[in-house]
């Protein structure tokens, strides 16, 4: 999982260096573009990832101390926090392509774009880690479990490091796409 | 197989190190938020700009740290992530910093 992660995060570093590199060369064309996106928005995704992370250490500081049924309702909690992330995305897109807003309209759009779907995607994934973490915790609590103690917490710690990627990558694009001036 | 402790003591205590950097992160994130769309610093928005930058460094150093629990991790693990963030906020507020200089009429 490590390797993953520092692989996710060299590919990211190349996605921002590119994306204030370009926008060192034109900043006029970028500070007009950003001023149209919705920054509140983006403070309310950053607030719901931000959540969602807690709820998650709590989960697996849950899991080390055998308490798998707060784990489960932790995570479900976590859950809703990247389900609410995705409808505020799903809003923030539909109004910009209702205001005729695509990715080919300029520069700043397509890395806008480009940079949010990546990590949408990587919301989409990490839900799916978080519903195997709650499946987990399930069994666990129920004692149907064939996995030993050990195993669910290397899993959970593996998850959840994964979903924390996936806040941190958030908190610079947050400041890099919607707050820069 | 379930803990033999009492059930109380089995729960983690309501205020933890995790509940208070969360609260801090949250903070942050409003004071960044009220420095990148707000006024700012008035008349100098770069000072604005590298504001941001640094918060958002350290709110990812807390995550790194606290959430991803790098803190008790090995050494070069550890190194990679802190090197990781602190080269790419570095960098941003340099790249930032050659376009100020070069479009100075565009702020």
């Amino acid at each position: 999982m490590w390797v993953f992660i520092v692989g996710d995060l060299l590919m990211f570093a190349l996605f921002f260096g590119a994306f204030v590199y370009y926008r060192a060369q034109d900043p006029a064309l970028y500070i007009e573009s950003q001023a149209t996106l919705n920054q509140g928005f983006g403070a309310i995704n950053t607030v719901l990832l931000l959540t969602s992370s807690w709820f998650v250490v709590g989960a697996v500081q849950d899991t080390r101390g055998q308490r798998a049924g707060q784990a489960c309702t932790r995570i479900i909690l976590a859950l809703l926090c990247g389900a609410g992330f995705i409808a505020v995305k799903f809003f923030e897109y539909r109004e910009k392509i209702s205001a005729g807003i695509t990715l080919t309209s300029n520069d700043f759009y397509m890395y806008y774009y480009m940079l949010t779907g990546i990590h949408l995607l990587h919301v989409v994934i990490g839900m799916g880690v978080l519903i195997f973490l709650w499946r987990l915790a399930r069994q666990s609590a129920l004692h149907h479990s064939t996995a030993s103690h050990e195993s669910v917490i290397s899993h959970f710690e593996s998850g959840a490091s994964f979903w924390h990627l996936v806040d941190m990558l958030w908190i610079f694009l947050f400041a890099l796409l919607y707050l820069m001036k | 197989m379930r803990s033999s402790l009492p059930a109380a003591s089995r729960h983690a205590p309501i205020i933890n190190r995790t509940t208070w950097v969360w609260a801090l992160l949250i903070l942050a994130t409003v004071l960044s938020w009220e420095l990148g769309h707000g006024l700012g610093f008035g008349s100098h928005p770069e000072r604005a700009t590298v504001a941001v930058m640094l918060i958002a460094y350290l709110k990812v150093r807390f995550v790194f740290l606290d959430f991803m629990e790098l803190r008790a991790a090995p050494l070069p693990l550890r190194l990679t992530f802190e090197a990781w963030a602190a080269l790419v906020c570095g960098a941003v507020i340099a790249l930032y910093w050659s376009g100020l200089a070069r479009y100075p009429e565009n702020l």
